[in-house]
């Protein structure tokens, strides 16, 4: 009842625009995402019934977020802000709310209450990681290996540490952030003392040394779509990526390619919207439709990413064109959950850059 | 027109039209002066500001430092006569400057940026920064020392207030002494990164290394296929000269991603090396995500530079002159490297320039293909572009490449000589 509701004002509105002002009546909205499926996600849950609900706008999409921080201080420099509303990952979040390139949200305010009347800030709980950041999923890094090229299934991360259990390739992405976690934890590490340890030189020099017994094993990427394309060519027989791209590769693609959730690694993903955006009031009718609780659990009907609210948790149903069901797939349900690590925002705001200096200089040693 | 006309008529005037003479003719060179000039313009225009301003603010980005002085001035004038020397706290009244810095810094949401740029410098100043300027509100009565360093004891560390005034100049070498792998360390020395931690010196070094070893490449390959495009009849050497210019018009992301599939362990070459029995199933090459990946597929898309003015200066010799040579008794090989390869050595000079310095700022084809060996300094600037937003290590790693092609482009002036060089 309550997104009907939501639905007829937002309809209302746009009519109301749309009449009343002939410089409103075509009004183009940039928003800025990922590209893929996760764009193609939003898209179909989001962009397409909010344009069909308001004629008088249309989306236009932008597949910048792997540099928006960036591209953003430069409009910042420049005084032109062309963007109005950016899908970032958490950590990039807190970095342009720290500088002041996104703007304070008041969550209650501005976004729709779960159908219980529970308020959003609440619904969204601790995932709020930010007062800039509206978060819309949860994701996960972590394991797809190949069922037909492992002699013995991996059961731990700590396999992709074993090249006598699982010999063969494994790709890992080329920064130090996971990748450094995962030695340690494999090292023997109390997961609870890992960046305790990761705070000095000598528990990196741990981990780069756990990893450098599998270096010349590693293919590395920094593209999310890599290890998908390496596993199904077999040229990997076990490699990282997020979860959402094992997951097509999986269900969509048919490959022999089997998950290993084990210590994934949990991130959030959300909107901010940039300080300065030139359409504001229809950015703000946009964010209250496309975060509401129907609309987050519609996007797990495209890709297996877990919806921040948690009343969508209960919506989430099947695949769009696979029918099958979604939940079992999710990152965050209690099958895939029992080990895994929240990326630590905090921690990788201070020692990223000396700590990724370090991996860098033993990449190429 | 007109002033040389009436000139002509009054002819026995000569002597007193001689100077309306001059006039005019002063008056329509400068007309002509102002049309070329006007002609050039929209390209001065386009080149200086898509070219020569941006290159001044790289040029200036990696020495300016003016975020500290202008987020903390009250700390950094408290700073100036205080002993970094001395292992002790600085003054109360640096303590309180910050304090009131922090108030500001917090207002226009500036901290976490002279926070992150410190970190740079010194890892752990981000958070530092970060969380002071949320909690410094509270502070509101003297002694302002220890209020700060209840709130934080990090600022019980003399090392953080020692980085604070060595980096409150308004410039600062410190982006190159990090793009050259050495850094100032807290107590004012320049100390070189120890051998295993060096990133950047061994960049640079494989950056001009694998680029010199494709132009070779390109000019291997390249030299006998432009002497087979001058030398065939037309019709021919045109059908060649569009297979040559073809892959020019295919997407450079489309070229690299087939190397991939080509030359990937399960891909097609090692397959069928495996399938005609000259490899064992468990021995394929390794042929890519290292330096032979990032030097096979570069030397394929970069080869059209070196063929094509090649191919136009070897146009232009003259078959005579060989014949001339074997007609005087040299064999075919020595007329070859006596008289024909001199005539080609201004279109080598060319290519090689071309390919050389087109390798050397190449991004996305060792970002793909290149592994670990087989990365270029360019793929560390998009990194600190984009990712770790280091813009001023950026800058200054650009500057450094820049100034490396420049002397290189002087040292070949210097050898070959730079009129020597023919595009066509």
């Amino acid at each position: 009842m309550k997104t009907c509701r939501t639905a007829l004002i937002a309809a209302v509105a746009g009519a109301a625009l749309v009449g009343g002002a002939g410089v409103a009546s075509a009004k183009d909205l940039v928003m800025v995402s990922w590209g893929g499926a996760y764009s193609a996600s939003q898209q179909n849950a989001y962009h397409d019934p909010y344009m069909k609900l308001n004629p008088g706008i249309t989306i236009i999409n932008d597949d910048s977020s792997n540099d928006a921080v960036a591209k953003l201080r430069a409009m910042n420099e420049v005084g032109n802000v062309t963007w109005d509303l950016v899908d970032v990952v958490a950590a990039d979040a807190i970095r342009l709310c720290d500088e002041g390139l996104a703007m304070e949200i008041d969550h209650d305010k501005m976004l729709a209450p779960a159908p219980d009347g529970t308020p959003a800030s609440e619904d969204f709980g601790d995932l709020i990681v930010s007062e800039c950041f509206i978060p819309q999923i949860v994701y996960s890094t972590t394991f797809g290996y190949r069922t037909d090229l492992v002699k013995t299934k991996p059961t731990s991360v700590c396999d992709v540490f074993d090249l006598a259990k699982i010999p063969g390739k494994r790709s890992l992405e080329k920064r130090p952030i996971n990748n450094v976690e995962w030695a340690l934890i494999c090292d023997g590490v109390d997961p609870k003392d890992v960046y305790d340890m990761l705070e000095t030189d000598e528990g990196v020099d741990r981990a780069l040394a756990k990893l450098s017994t599998i270096k010349d094993q590693v293919v590395w990427w920094t593209k999310g779509a890599q290890t998908p394309q390496l596993l199904a060519d077999g040229e990997v027989v076990i490699g990282s990526t997020y979860n959402g791209r094992l997951f097509s590769l999986i269900e969509e693609e048919k490959q022999p390619v089997a998950m290993l959730w084990d210590w994934q690694v949990f991130d959030l993903d959300g909107w901010i919207i940039p300080k300065g955006t030139k359409n504001l009031e229809e950015v703000q009718k946009y964010l209250y439709f496309a975060t509401d609780t129907q609309r987050l659990a519609d996007q797990a009907k495209f890709i297996s990413y877990g919806p921040a609210r948690k009343s969508s948790a209960p919506l989430v149903g099947k695949h769009a064109s696979l029918g099958i069901d979604m939940a079992p797939h999710m990152p965050t349900d209690p099958n895939n959950a029992k080990t895994t690590l929240l990326y630590n925002y905090e921690f990788w705001a201070d020692y990223r850059d000396d700590i990724d200096e370090k991996f860098q200089a033993w990449l190429i040693q | 027109m007109v002033a040389i006309a009436e000139t002509g008529k009054q002819e026995p005037l000569r002597a007193a039209s001689g100077e309306l003479l001059k006039v005019s003719l002063r008056r329509s060179l400068r007309r002509q002066r102002l049309q070329a000039v006007g002609l050039v313009l929209p390209l001065f225009l386009f080149i200086l500001f898509t070219f020569l301003l941006p290159i001044g603010d790289m040029l200036f980005r990696s020495v300016e430092n003016q975020i500290v002085g202008e987020t903390l001035p009250r700390t950094v004038a408290a700073l100036k006569d205080w002993d970094p020397g001395a292992q002790e706290l600085p003054p109360e009244e640096a303590f309180a400057a910050m304090v009131a810095d922090l108030k500001v810094a917090r207002e226009q949401r500036t901290a976490s940026r002279v926070g992150q740029r410190l970190n740079y410098e010194y890892s752990g100043m981000s958070s530092l920064f970060r969380s002071s300027a949320r909690k410094v509100r509270r502070i509101e009565d003297p002694p302002f020392r220890e209020a700060l360093i209840e709130m934080d004891e990090d600022w019980a560390d003399p090392a953080i207030w020692k980085v604070i005034k060595q980096f409150s100049g308004n410039f600062t070498p410190g982006y190159f002494l990090a793009a050259l792998d050495a850094q100032r360390t807290v107590d004012g020395e320049i100390a070189m990164a120890p051998s295993d931690q060096r990133i950047y010196l061994p960049l640079f070094w494989r950056t001009l290394a694998l680029s010199a070893f494709i132009t070779l490449m390109t000019f291997l390959l390249g030299f006998p296929i432009a002497h087979l495009l001058a030398t065939v009849p037309t019709r021919i050497s045109n059908l060649l000269i569009i297979m040559v210019l073809l892959p020019f018009w295919t997407s450079l992301l489309v070229r690299t991603t087939s190397w991939i599939a080509l030359l990937q362990k399960e891909g097609v070459i090692n397959d069928f090396l495996v399938g005609i029995g000259v490899l064992a199933d468990d021995s394929r090459l390794t042929m890519i995500h290292n330096a032979a990946g990032t030097v096979i597929a570069m030397t394929h898309i970069l080869l059209p530079f070196m063929v094509l003015p090649l191919y136009s200066v070897m146009k232009t010799i003259s078959p005579s002159y060989v014949r001339a040579a074997q007609s005087l008794g040299a064999k075919p090989a020595y007329a070859f490297w006596k008289i024909y390869f001199p005539q080609t050595v201004p279109g080598i000079g060319a290519g090689a320039i071309l390919v050389f310095i087109l390798a050397i700022g190449y991004y996305i084809t060792p970002e793909l293909v290149g592994g670990t060996s087989g990365t270029f300094i360019s793929n560390r600037i998009a990194y600190n572009i984009s990712s770790s937003l280091n813009w001023g290590l950026a800058a200054a790693l650009g500057t450094i490449l820049l100034g490396l092609v420049l002397a290189l482009y002087l040292l070949y002036d210097k050898i070959v000589g730079i009129d020597n060089m023919k595009l066509g």
